[in-house]
């Protein structure tokens, strides 16, 4: 084995000179680490750093790797202004939401087995909470608004007394809205529900203030904030009780089984942390590309917002063209990154099941970009983005009323 | 007072550091091609099509279908998918529900379990072994005989090295139509597995075992077994298991796979030798100590004792005062003093047990290395013994 870090690649490129190479525009998808995270992990991966396993609590090199692994639950627990002890290491945001709603569910279906999400929930929840109705639990399913949120009316509407959790998104992956988390936690509360929120979109991008928020349990990925994937966390409000979802040796409380992954959790702690001190700059910078994406792509021809302004997240916009062939338009803008819906139903061509549900017509779904900025998106790369999909639009209506003349 | 350079760490079934060739593998994955590989643009795609090379990589190494491998985030998670998923993936009549496995099992399958038996069930058996840990064959095929939902048995022991005679295990659970879950999470890499030729219904992997970090780990589960999901959510690793896939680490994961092969088809019998002239010196130098587990059968970097006389933690500290790392038990059990279930399984008195010391070497140990630990642990034990340890 090598006693020191091998020399690495460089982390990323990120003024590439060549223009064909793509843009990427899919920072909703999954972000680049950033390299200041991945310097971090680089320090945990080779004999130089600390790799012993955590929970070899009898030598020194195991308990070197605790220290790393408790830090890092203290910068994730920073952002969230929450307590390090409530925050449970898991693989990513789509095992929390496992964790939190099967969990939780198991652990508590004395108290009720009625549980509360939408039908525009990250899949992770919509599938997972399917699995608890075959398990024996009910799911009331709430319907968005035009706007892309879930109405506390309508949350309100749906409580009963058997209500034992409500799981609702802080940010819509596919369309960058914010649900009220305030009103929503306040509603489930008041009916004595504990709320879960999926916060993949939101956290690093959105203040959030787990001292002032009602939410109970809140799941976290890291690399949808230039983190690595393989990692997340559940935030779990102290006293709330949740069933493991994964056993074995007693890891994170009882809670998570399994060697904690020294580097990941590093990774994942450090790219809270940059996100604290970067998120004000960074979003006002976003929000300055997506004003400009907006500007470029609004005056098109057929061009329709999913979502009306007003409620979203800077760094997301979904934008649907009337009268070209979804998947044509795709094609022809291949040196962007982008998505059509979100990157985790995407193997299909079926339209997006979120656009769907707010009344998008098929057509128009399957002709929907979804464009998501990030920290290293520039101002040419919009420029360069507008271009092409102009171009790709004329183009297509060229060509169709060609064939159709 | 000894720099960390001058270490010596033989506790390589806890974790072992990541191999040069795995990092410089995953790195680019982890920084500049970075894409999903759900992604529907060519960058997506890129990454799609270097998770399935991997995924292709693995399965050649293991002898079955790419399609037969699902990604996890580590050996517990591809335990508790195995043995919650198989239970669960068909309706079984209560008679059905039972639960054979080994009396040392990791604590991955003995929780999983346990959670089968708390809200589904199921009854769990324990199989009997001898002094040295090895499977009563006869005991097996008498609880195979009846309706069972699944056998779990670990391939090589964490703390006593022991390797299962796996072909005639799987031979007998084939013979009565029950499915075996093997975990090989310590095995792997250094002990040859075809998983075609064994008639396995499934075999747990961990990375971090076999020089491919942590935080990566993967199931094969044979083509046709019902499986409930353990994480829903997404399509990916075809609806078996849910989460963007980390693609550092299946890349890892493959690439430290084949080198630890190739490397214990070259070296294996070497460590081996090396391992045992380590327990003779052991056994020579410190009297009244014992090879716990199996003398022939065993891991071949996997070496461990018991010093009556002493206290396992006690001669810890001794060998880490001489540079030596190594371990009192498994360190899968967080921070617990409680004595090992696979001691006692094997006849151990609760009192003996807590004299056991693990060392686990990894394919680069060197004669001079092997008699440093040597001397090292003579001295560790008399000091200890010395010191009136009991």
């Amino acid at each position: 084995m090598p006693t020191g870090i091998v020399a690495l690649p460089p982390t990323r490129n990120t003024s590439t000179p060549m223009s064909s190479a793509p843009i990427y525009l899919d920072y909703a998808a999954t972000t680049p680490v950033d390299p200041r995270v991945a310097q971090a992990m680089a320090r945990h991966l080779g004999l130089d750093g600390t790799f012993a396993n955590p929970a070899s609590r009898s030598h020194m090199l195991g308990w070197l790797a605790e220290q790393a692994v408790e830090g890092a639950r203290r910068q994730v627990a920073d952002l969230l202004n929450a307590d390090p002890r409530e925050i449970v290491w898991t693989s990513g945001a789509t095992e929390a939401d496992n964790l939190a709603l099967i969990g939780y569910m198991r652990a508590n279906r004395a108290r009720g087995r009625h549980l509360i999400t939408s039908t525009i929930e990250h899949k992770a929840v919509i599938d997972t909470a399917h699995a608890l109705e075959n398990e024996g639990f009910e799911v009331s399913w709430l319907k968005p608004s035009a706007d892309g949120r879930i109405r506390p009316e309508a949350l309100e509407a749906a409580m009963r007394p058997d209500t034992i959790l409500v799981s609702l998104m802080a940010v819509n992956n596919e369309l960058g809205t914010v649900n009220d988390l305030e009103a929503l936690g306040n509603i489930a509360h008041r009916h004595g529900a504990v709320f879960h929120v999926d916060a993949a979109q939101a956290a690093g991008k959105l203040a959030l203030d787990l001292e002032r928020l009602p939410i109970d349990l809140l799941s976290l990925s890291a690399h949808k904030i230039y983190g690595p994937k393989g990692i997340g966390a559940l935030y779990v409000r102290r006293d709330t009780r949740i069933e493991p979802l994964i056993h074995g040796g007693g890891h994170e409380r009882g809670m998570r089984s399994g060697t904690l992954a020294t580097h990941q959790i590093v990774g994942m702690g450090e790219a809270f942390a940059l996100a604290e001190l970067e998120r004000g700059d960074d979003m006002q910078r976003i929000a300055e590309l997506r004003t400009r994406l907006l500007e470029g792509l609004g005056e098109l021809e057929g061009a329709r917002l999913s979502v009306p302004e007003g409620h979203g997240m800077a760094n997301i916009l979904s934008i649907g063209f009337d009268g070209v062939d979804g998947q044509a338009l795709v094609m022809a803008l291949r040196r962007l990154a982008l998505s059509t819906g979100s990157a985790c139903n995407s193997a299909s061509v079926a339209p997006s099941y979120v656009l769907t549900e707010l009344g998008v017509p098929t057509e128009r779904a399957l002709a929907t970009l979804r464009i998501s900025l990030g920290r290293f998106s520039t101002a040419t790369e919009i420029d360069t983005a507008i271009e092409d999909i102009r171009e790709a639009l004329d183009k297509l209506r060229t060509d169709s009323r060609a064939q159709s003349a | 007072m000894i720099t960390e350079d001058e270490l010596l760490y033989l506790d390589h079934a806890a974790t072992t550091p990541l191999r040069r060739e795995a990092l410089e593998a995953m790195w680019p994955w982890l920084t500049a091609r970075f894409a999903n590989p759900s992604s529907p643009h060519g960058l997506g795609r890129e990454a799609r099509a270097a998770l399935e090379a991997a995924r292709e990589e693995l399965a050649r190494g293991l002898g079955c279908r790419a399609g037969e491998l699902i990604f996890t985030s580590g050996g517990t998670e591809a335990d508790n998918l195995a043995i919650k998923g198989i239970a669960l993936g068909v309706e079984r009549p209560p008679a059905a529900r039972r639960l054979i496995i080994s009396p040392f099992e990791h604590p991955a399958v003995e929780g999983a379990c346990d959670y089968l038996c708390r809200h589904h069930g199921y009854r769990l058996e324990r199989l009997a072994v001898d002094r040295n840990g090895l499977i009563d064959l006869d005991d097996l095929a008498r609880r195979l005989a009846l309706p069972a939902a699944l056998c779990s048995v670990i391939l090589g022991h964490n703390e006593i090295g022991t390797l299962q005679p796996i072909e005639r295990i799987s031979a007998i659970a084939r013979a009565h139509g029950v499915a075996l879950h093997v975990d090989a999470v310590q095995a792997a890499g250094w002990e040859a597995i075809d998983v075609e030729r064994l008639g396995i219904a499934a075999l747990s992997l961990s990375g971090h075992k076999l020089g491919a970090g942590r935080g990566i780990g993967a199931l094969f589960l044979r083509r046709g077994v019902p499986l409930e999901p353990l994480l829903h959510g997404g399509h990916q690793e075809r609806g078996r298991r849910g989460g963007t896939e980390q693609l550092p680490g299946v890349i890892a994961l493959a690439r430290a796979f084949t080198l630890a092969r190739a490397e214990a088809e070259r070296h294996g019998e070497r460590v081996a030798a090396l391992r045992d002239a380590f327990i003779r010196g052991v056994l020579e130098g410190c009297p009244g100590a014992r090879l716990t587990g199996d003398a022939e059968r065993r891991l071949p970097h996997h070496a461990s004792f018991l010093f009556p006389g002493t206290h396992g933690e006690a001669v810890l500290l001794a060998l880490e005062a001489r540079g030596v790392i190594c371990s009192s038990g498994s360190a899968c059990k967080a921070g617990e003093d409680e004595p090992s279930p696979a001691l006692l399984a094997l006849g151990v008195s609760r009192q003996e047990a807590q004299t056991a010391v693990r060392f686990c070497f990894d394919i680069d140990i060197d004669q001079p290395q092997v008699d440093r630990a040597v001397r090292a642990v003579v001295e560790a034990v008399a000091q200890v013994r010395g010191l009136g340890g009991r």
